[in-house]
């Protein structure tokens, strides 16, 4: 990747926020997902009888004391109407992360080195929904001012840096389903060449509107078949998935600079040591056939990392419970080859759902704490396999097994791809 | 206080999270208030909404205090 001669910074993972079906807090999020638990339910936020799927994982409401939302406890009720739900859950990730990893410099020097990267899938599409409403009804002139600045992508972004001073680059991701891998893996390397010695990055996504099942029930994407039973609707691999459950939430990963992050005795999660990406260049929302470009974005990662395939204890899959599961499945197995009879591999969808622009930065988040805890955490309901495979999917309940280096993958409408590695911490 | 008045200082209230004590008559929305330029864009729309009246831009450049507003709406319903 570098130039000959050129060496890249290392960069450690400081801190992580969550917000998702399983609630708030990553220890509480961790422990409801190695035990099991889902997080698909019934949609609450609208009538769903005009449409086929009727369910989704949602962030449970309560208090921020039992791992639930109430917004009001992370931001002020005045703010809230200024920012899409996506911005909310980011918001709240991104100040458990931030809290987590105890970097909230006064320093101006501090700040401009610290810079923001969450992107989101869609955006505010739920603010869009409802503001389009007002043009059907001929009253464009009643659109709030806060119409485009709650529904903008980097808005997340934007919103983070304002309450934490962080003045370094404010940027953000946009790649559908492979936006949370790609937010870690950008902000990874602008630290890795010296933009910045901190960035806050991930992905945050609230689609769960009749916009957004809507659609993706058009494009024949969302499970239909398990309405009544939404805990067994998710389930990856499994010969009778139906389509993936669309989850919301946002992940929020504080990644530093090494010797930055050593100087102030910063507590380190783990490392982040391989990024690959790569294109499909096949068809917007179908991967081909033999997953050449997950093959690909995964040998990009490991040639970064500089590790073997077999150093690889875990993966956490794109896995989202359609079709491609399988051939995600057979492009690891080739990159894999002997090996895979020695890797653990799960889909942590079967549990929350599919979070879209989210999923690659609060399956990171897993990633690393299967790295931390030596717990591959399991994958729901795989009973009966479409097909058999050396790889272990940690089936049903979650496994104690050696992981050192684990390696997650996000694949995105459009044939975008991108994998990512971690190590435990140095 | 006039109906007016209360409605206005109600609204304001909602709108920019501020304690009622604080909604003077002389409080300016940005100065004392809190409010930025979008907040006061939202605020005049909340009182045409509320108040059914229109307020059209340069009128509303002019509206920067409690008192402004509660002046120019009940002008507008005298007209009416």
């Amino acid at each position: 990747m570098f130039a000959q001669g050129f060496a890249p910074r290392r960069v450690v993972v400081t801190g992580m926020g969550i917000a998702s079906p399983l609630g708030l807090g990553i220890e509480n999020v961790w422990n409801r997902l190695t035990n099991g638990e889902s997080g698909i339910s019934a949609i609450q936020a609208f009538d769903t009888k005009d449409l086929p799927a009727r369910i989704a994982g949602q962030v449970p409401a309560g208090t921020k004391a039992d791992g639930k939302l109430d917004l009001a406890e992370w931001i002020p009720v005045k703010d809230q109407k200024k920012m899409d739900r996506f911005i909310q859950l980011a918001l709240v990730a991104a100040v458990e992360a931030v809290e987590d990893s105890g970097w909230m410099p006064e320093a101006e020097a501090d700040r401009c080195a610290t810079g923001v990267m969450i992107g989101s899938g869609i955006g505010g599409l739920q603010t869009i929904q409802e503001t389009a409403a007002l043009v059907v009804e001929n009253r464009a002139r009643r659109i709030s001012p806060f119409f485009i600045p709650a529904s903008l992508v980097n808005l997340a972004s934007g919103h983070v840096s304002i309450r934490y001073g962080f003045k370094g680059p404010n940027h953000s991701a946009v790649t559908a389903c492979a936006t949370g891998v790609h937010a870690i893996g950008d902000a990874s390397r602008l630290i890795a060449l010296g933009d910045a010695e901190v960035m806050v990055a991930g992905g945050a996504e609230a689609a769960i509107c009749e916009l957004g099942i809507g659609g993706f029930c058009a494009s024949r994407a969302l499970s239909t078949g398990f309405n009544d039973a939404p805990a067994t609707a998710s389930r990856p691999w499994s010969k009778d998935r139906d389509g993936f459950v669309m989850g919301e939430g946002a992940g929020v990963l504080v990644l530093e600079e090494l010797e930055h992050a050593k100087k102030r005795g910063a507590k380190i999660y783990g490392e982040v040591i391989g990024y690959g990406m790569s294109g499909d260049a096949y068809h917007i929302t179908a991967p081909p056939d033999d997953g050449d470009g997950a093959f690909r974005a995964m040998k990009a990662a490991l040639r970064d990392a500089g590790v073997a395939p077999e150093a690889v204890n875990y993966v956490n899959a794109h896995g989202t419970s359609t079709f491609a599961d399988d051939v995600e499945l057979g492009a690891v197995e080739r990159i894999f080859g002997d090996a895979a009879k020695n890797l653990a591999m799960s889909s942590t969808k079967s549990a929350i759902g599919h979070l879209l622009g989210a999923a690659g930065a609060v399956e990171a988040i897993f990633s690393i704490l299967a790295i931390r805890d030596n717990v591959a955490p399991p994958t729901l309901n795989l009973d009966d396999p479409s097909r058999e495979s050396p790889i272990d999917r940690v089936a049903k309940v979650a496994q104690q097994r050696k992981i050192d280096v684990a390696l997650s993958n996000s694949f995105g409408f459009g044939g975008t791809n991108a994998s990512v590695i971690f190590r435990a911490a140095p | 206080m006039s109906e007016t008045a209360d409605k206005v200082k109600k609204i304001v209230v909602e709108h920019l999270g501020v304690e009622e004590a604080k909604v003077t008559p002389e409080a300016s929305f940005i100065d004392d208030l809190g409010a930025d330029s979008l907040d006061t864009v939202e605020l005049v729309m909340a009182f045409e909404e509320a108040f059914g009246v229109e307020i059209p831009d340069d009128a509303a450049e002019k509206i920067q205090t409690v008192k402004d507003a509660i002046e120019f709406i009940e002008k507008q319903q005298a007209a009416a």
